[in-house]
């Protein structure tokens, strides 16, 4: 809905000068996910914002921002544009990866659709390359339900080595857990050790060299890892993200979102 | 670390990193793709478990039809013919009632001001400018939208967009063009400025600007009203709100077409290339919340775009009395700006008046009905118009309008530039004058012709 208004309204005055609006954050909290499996809900329900929600994929285009308040700290939401992979194969997946890296927020919050989980692991274990401080949200779980779809969550959980949240967001249900837990994960009082993926022994041996000198480099600013991944891979927009990062090492954030962005 | 140690640090991993995957031989992305996708299949084997067969699956059953060959193209006219008809036929006593009450309101203001002893110029820039205008925006607009908002919403909520998406796809890459382009072209339906923004789904520049360039093609919530109150005329008493809403339907389809047609032609003339693929997801069709969706499209679409409509129509209002009751040499500067259009007007099957109406209307195009029922009761006999019938007098009978000048009314409000607010939208998103000017440019100059092309024809064969 809100379009209109987003496009001529109030929301157009946002779009420009909503960058700096919510600054004072103690945390920043991705949300990321593939297309239509509800992260505009999700966003809504937390924030009590209305954001467009529609059921066509690709709605969200750019990021939306908003905020909520929990145990006396306000957390920044940042609403990523649906994504099936990290591979940058579009803009919105390259806008979702560039934020999930160089962003760096304090927990990502990887929206699922419980009706199709084989489909949505996939992005899950590409974030999981990423960043370790990611909650699962299983969402629409009444759908899955209808569908006689069964998840045991706890297996999954330990699968991929993060918690696990099942929500219904249209119905507010699994929302609490779901702030709890990401509070956890953003405090540093939830510890994770995500199970990440292995590749075939030559790309292991290769990030195995690669990896601590990157370490050296560039400390834990990123993760070296999936640096090392990009690195080998001759990705040019993240070549071209760290050289700008060394170059200007305090202005990070803003730094890297205008690499990225432009 | 000085600037320079740091970036040879980074050439230096570089070069190791070419050297350990010299020439892209690990074939890193195939290998990591398909590595993520059967550990994704392993987890999902181990924690999803399905019990039996799902009952039945509707989205199968439902895509059956809706995205079928040969019932694709019949359901979706059915859809918006559906629409319509509920707008139009549930439109029409509503916008009676509201415009029963405002006139009523206009006389007891008038008594009011008669009784407080102000000058007559008061009552006439006030009352007969700004309120008559005001008044004429929320009773022509306000029913039309509210109800076909929801409607459309509806369709949105429960998924139906991509589908259209998907009956579409073909037509748009046949005009050069990417299929998110019906996307954003269903977007159009509610108002233009949204379409465009929308356009941001398609990544390629050159897809993107087409799309942006032709969205204006289809009738937004602010022609909508017009358009459906001349069909009405066109249909009076011959048919029903049914006869209308078929003339509406053919309205929408021939924008559609338009569309695809310069979208072709600008993909073969000034924006050249090849369509991009994409691909498309169906989401599953999910039931809609329809209280809220009632709630929200009322106060964020509706009362939006009515409150932007009031805003363009009290000052329209106000100029529209100043012009009508300025006289130079006895004649005032509404007849004389008329007349000067009018053998413009008179070429495109409309007349002067019609002219200025969508000329004045620029800021938004829900005002340039009012306008033009305020213009002609400026310069005729008449008072009080509330009603269908009314209207019909006054246009037919005080001005001589024909079916043909309803028509041609109809193809130029369908076509004619976007207003100001897309407009101002496209110049945001483009960043150019250029492409601006061109996408108000683009639109007049097929208004334009077909106008001309239609009225001279017509007239031709004397069928008007």
């Amino acid at each position: 809905m809100g379009l209109i208004n987003q496009s001529c309204g109030i929301g157009a005055i946002k779009e420009n000068f909503g960058k700096s609006q919510f600054s004072n954050a103690d945390h920043v909290i991705a949300l990321a996910g593939n297309p239509n499996t509800g992260k505009s809900t999700v966003f809504n329900a937390l924030t009590g914002l209305n954001q467009h929600t529609g059921n066509w994929p690709g709605k969200t285009v750019l990021r939306a921002e908003g905020r909520y308040i929990h145990q006396g700290l306000i957390f920044k939401l940042i609403d990523l544009p649906g994504a099936y992979s990290l591979m940058a194969n579009s803009m919105e997946e390259q806008v979702a990866r560039d934020y999930l890296c160089f962003g760096r927020p304090d927990a990502t919050v990887v929206v699922l659709d419980a009706t199709c989980m084989e489909r949505n692991l996939n992005l899950v274990l590409q974030v999981l390359e990423i960043t370790s401080r990611v909650v699962i949200c299983v969402n629409l779980v009444d759908e899955a339900e209808r569908k006689k779809i069964q998840i045991d969550y706890h297996a999954l959980a330990a699968e991929l080595g993060v918690p696990v949240v099942p929500t219904a967001a249209r119905d507010g249900v699994g929302l609490d857990k779901l702030v709890e837990t990401v509070s956890g994960i953003a405090t540093g009082r939830i510890e994770t050790k995500p199970n990440v993926v292995r590749y075939k022994e030559e790309i292991e041996v290769a990030v195995r060299k690669l990896e601590p000198k990157i370490k050296k480099l560039i400390g834990e600013a990123f993760n070296a890892r999936w640096v090392a991944l990009r690195l080998l891979d001759k990705d040019q927009t993240v070549i071209a993200a760290v050289e700008q990062w060394l170059t200007r090492k305090d202005g990070v954030l803003t730094g890297m979102e205008g690499v990225v962005l432009a | 670390m000085s600037r320079g140690s740091l970036s040879t640090g980074l050439n230096e991993l570089l070069k190791e990193a070419n050297q350990l995957n010299p020439g892209g031989s690990l074939r890193l992305n195939d290998s990591m793709v398909s590595t993520i996708y059967s550990r994704a299949e392993e987890i999902a084997g181990r924690v999803v478990t399905r019990e039996g067969k799902p009952n039945i699956d509707w989205d199968k059953k439902l895509d059956d039809i809706l995205t079928s060959r040969f019932f694709g193209f019949p359901s979706m006219l059915l859809l918006l013919a559906v629409i319509f008809w509920i707008t139009v036929a549930g439109a029409n006593v509503p916008s009676k009632i509201l415009a029963t009450g405002l006139f009523w309101g206009q006389e007891r203001l008038t008594e009011l001001l008669y009784w407080l002893h102000a000058p007559a110029w008061v009552n006439g820039f006030f009352v007969e400018g700004i309120y008559r205008c005001l008044a004429w925006v929320v009773s022509v607009m306000l029913p039309p939208m509210a109800i076909f908002f929801p409607c459309f919403t509806l369709l949105e909520d429960m998924g139906y967009l991509p589908r259209i998406a998907f009956n579409l796809d073909n037509l748009f890459k046949k005009a050069g063009t990417h299929g998110k382009q019906s996307l954003t072209m269903s977007m159009g339906f509610g108002c233009n400025a949204a379409g465009v923004i929308a356009c941001r789904i398609i990544e390629s520049p050159r897809e993107r600007l087409i799309a942006m360039l032709t969205n204006n093609f289809v009738p937004c919530n602010g022609r909508f009203p017009t358009l459906i109150a001349l069909a009405g005329l066109l249909v009076m008493g011959v048919a029903t709100s049914f006869g209308a809403t078929i003339i509406v339907v053919g309205i929408v389809l021939f924008g559609i077409v338009t569309t695809l047609a310069v979208s072709w032609v600008l993909s073969k003339t000034l924006l050249k290339g090849v369509p991009s693929s994409f691909t498309l997801e169906l989401p599953p069709y999910r039931k809609p919340q329809i209280g809220r969706i009632i709630t929200r499209s009322i106060f964020d679409r509706t009362l939006f775009v009515l409150r932007r409509a009031v805003c363009v129509a009290a000052p329209a209002g106000a100029v529209i009395w100043l012009l009508a009751n300025i006289n130079i040499g006895g004649v005032s500067i509404l007849a004389h700006a008329a007349n000067w259009l009018d053998p413009f007007g008179q070429m495109l099957g409309m007349d002067g008046y019609i002219i200025m109406a969508f000329l004045l209307g620029l800021p938004a195009n829900e005002i340039v009905m009012p306008i033009l029922i305020m213009s002609y009761m400026a310069t005729g006999s008449m008072i009080e118009l509330d009603s269908l019938e009314a209207l019909h007098r006054l246009f037919v009978g005080e001005h001589g309008w024909t079916w043909l000048t309803a028509v041609c009314m109809m193809l130029f409000s369908l076509l004619h530039y976007p207003c100001g607010t897309t407009l101002w939208t496209i110049f945001k998103e483009s960043c150019s004058f250029k492409w601006t000017a061109l996408a108000a440019l683009i639109p007049l100059g097929v208004a334009i012709t077909v106008c001309f092309v239609v009225a001279q024809t017509v007239r031709l064969l004397g069928w008007a």
